[in-house]
């Protein structure tokens, strides 16, 4: 059960840290960060569907796909929105998820879809008393990696100082030479990135539906609310945590009280902490 | 000071409004609205959800805490019609003040916890506050759980607030509940207790050093939000006679309140009614013309709309009256010859 919890918790990090990266730089709340990962598993459903790539390998491209669709989104929508009150953003986002759910429901067609005899599927792994799923061990271990990456990205190179430089004053950032705008196209572009991959994977074990993005939306705001303000650490940490209570809470209590569970954690821990687990 | 307050108690625009609601009482006697039911409807609708609106702009608005929780209240409000009908088999009014006093209960106790967030991490708490009360209301078997609860055919009229063949009832009944609530709000927009919303909102710090308690405000004004949010939430369930909590505590439902309220101008008496007059119309209609081809069309064009309109006038639609006005009073001024502005 913990184990389980632990996985999903983290491909929930790792959507939260998508979130996480464009709120720490821009100080937005992407509303549609759950359908991104919609349409990224669309993007992965479709190539395993038409072209038989196997969601392992589709991870990329559906990685690839969504960074445009967030480059996209920022050059379209959120660069006129920067220094404009914050409930602007979040509401024309809210406006982008209603589109882009509706688009893929259009297409696609509510129904649920699911791939079949992929590499992962349905394989299980023994380790000692341990028995892992594969599809979403394989899934939690990419998930790992990305944030980890994204995670040196910030952290320890200079593109990623410039992020910090942004987020911290942009008109100072601008003195020093930073191409700002640049810094938020690839912000939002990567943040996007990092949702798509998860998605990109997960109908390895999961089927799409339009619906299916804003359950995840929602998982991914707390986590990156409780982790604490642009904190990618808090994000992952925040990640693991919803994880192991949504399965713990969906074994020992009943299964429909999971989601109170993880909310009512997150309203534990922002009133312990109003500025979440590593906020200041 | 005072007299100042108080003779502007009743100004030109008051008069204005009520030669505007005049217009409304008198709208259903003008055969072409009454021809045609969908027309009534989404007259109904826009009237709701102004007032639904306004509700939200007490505490949104005014008092500057961005809540996406309201549909809570709504939902509560209209659980509490929903049950004094459907569960215990009488009239909707006790269960319609039950159902507000206990929403103002709710929202106070929820809220002060709250209340100690701020910016993005309240929208959040909000958010998550919503989610918990849907899921809770879906498993419990007292309010009906997912099946929700039907009402049963019962005798119309005013006791049971049901009529089962013209609309036009229902719609008298929203404009009470409109006039009610935008009473409340103009009410309170020269009240002092509506300077001390405005005070918090535009600094709560200051106000503070001034000698508001925030914290009191906030809370009273929360309460007042919604009670009054459950009183149109009783309307809703008393009018699509079914409710369950997909359908009223849902967080699409708490981001029309935003929503409306947004897009018409926060923070302004006229806003909610100009933002719902032009929202839900466009709403209705796409789904009336689009919903039919199936697949959403409505919601993408939808969603679009919400997005054009959000960038391009995020004060919103007040911020187009202003201009316009401006550009009226510009041009008068220019032709007596005055300089605009007031520049030497």
């Amino acid at each position: 059960m913990l184990v389980d919890g632990m996985l999903s918790g983290m491909v929930y990090a790792l959507v939260a840290a998508g979130l996480c990266l464009i709120w720490g730089v821009m100080d937005i709340i992407n509303f549609a960060h759950g359908e991104y990962l919609m349409v990224a598993m669309y993007v992965s459903y479709w190539l395993g569907f038409l072209a038989n790539v196997d969601p392992v390998l589709s991870t990329v491209a559906a990685g690839a796909f969504v960074f445009i669709l967030g480059a996209l989104t920022y050059k379209l929508i959120i660069r006129y929105t920067i220094g404009k009150p914050g409930l602007v953003a979040l509401l024309a986002t809210f406006g982008l998820a209603m589109f882009l759910k509706n688009v893929c429901m259009n297409l696609f067609s509510p129904n649920f879809r699911i791939l079949s005899g992929t590499w992962l599927g349905d394989k299980t792994l023994h380790l000692g008393d341990l028995i892992f799923p594969v599809p979403q061990l394989a899934a939690g271990i990419l998930a790992l990696i990305v944030v980890g990456a994204v995670y040196a990205l910030v952290n320890s190179t200079r593109f990623g100082w410039a992020i910090q430089a942004t987020a911290m004053d942009r008109d100072a950032a601008e003195l020093m030479g930073i191409n700002t705008e640049r810094i938020y196209v690839l912000v939002f572009g990567i943040g996007g990135a990092c949702v798509g991959i998860a998605g990109g994977i997960m109908p390895s074990y999961l089927a799409v539906h339009p619906e299916v993005g804003s359950m995840f939306g929602l998982i991914a705001f707390v986590c990156v609310a409780m982790g604490g303000f642009g904190s990618i650490p808090g994000a992952f940490l925040a990640g693991l945590l919803v994880g192991v209570v949504e399965s713990l809470a969906g074994f020992y209590v009943a299964p429909v009280f999971k989601y109170i569970a993880v909310f009512g954690l997150y309203l534990a821990v922002v009133f312990l902490r109003p500025k979440g687990i590593f906020g200041w | 000071m005072v007299n100042a307050v108080q003779r502007k108690a009743f100004s030109g625009k008051d008069a204005a409004w009520l030669a505007f609601l005049a217009l409304l009482v008198l709208l259903p006697l003008v055969p072409w609205v009454t021809a045609n039911s969908f027309r009534v409807h989404v007259m109904i609708l826009v009237l709701l959800f102004a007032s639904m609106a306004q509700a939200w702009n007490i505490i949104g608005g005014y008092c500057g805490q961005v809540s996406f929780g309201h549909s809570v209240f709504f939902g509560i409000g209209a659980y509490g019609a929903g049950m004094a009908v459907v569960t215990y088999g009488g009239a909707p009014w006790p269960g319609i003040l039950i159902g507000m006093i206990a929403a103002a209960v709710v929202g106070v106790i929820i809220s002060y916890p709250c209340f100690k967030l701020s910016g993005h991490y309240f929208a959040i708490a909000t958010f998550a506050i919503v989610e918990i009360f849907n899921r809770a209301f879906l498993v419990w078997d007292w309010v009906g759980g997912a099946l929700g609860l039907d009402y049963p055919l019962i005798d119309e009229g005013l006791k049971n607030l049901m009529w089962q063949n013209s609309k036009i009832s229902y719609y008298y009944c929203v404009l009470v509940i409109f006039v009610l609530i935008f009473g409340v709000v103009r009410w309170l927009e020269g009240h002092r207790y509506g300077y001390f919303m405005r005070a918090v909102r535009e600094g709560q710090e200051t106000a503070e050093s001034l000698g508001v308690n925030s914290t009191a405000i906030k809370l009273a004004a929360m309460a007042l939000s919604a009670a009054l949010a459950a009183i149109c939430g009783a309307f809703f369930v008393q009018y699509n006679l079914r409710v369950d909590p997909p359908m009223v505590m849902s967080l699409d439902m708490s981001m029309k309140f935003v929503l409306v309220t947004i897009l018409g101008g926060s923070g302004t008496l006229i806003g909610p009614l100009l933002g719902a007059a032009v929202l839900i119309p466009l709403q209705e209609y796409t789904r009336a013309f689009w919903g039919g081809l199936g697949g959403g069309v409505d919601l993408i064009i939808f969603g679009l709309l919400i997005i054009l309109m959000v960038v391009k006038q995020p004060t919103g639609m007040i911020g187009i009256v202003h201009d316009i006005h401006n550009w009226f009073v510009r041009k008068n001024s220019a032709a007596k010859g005055d300089v605009p502005n007031g520049a030497p």
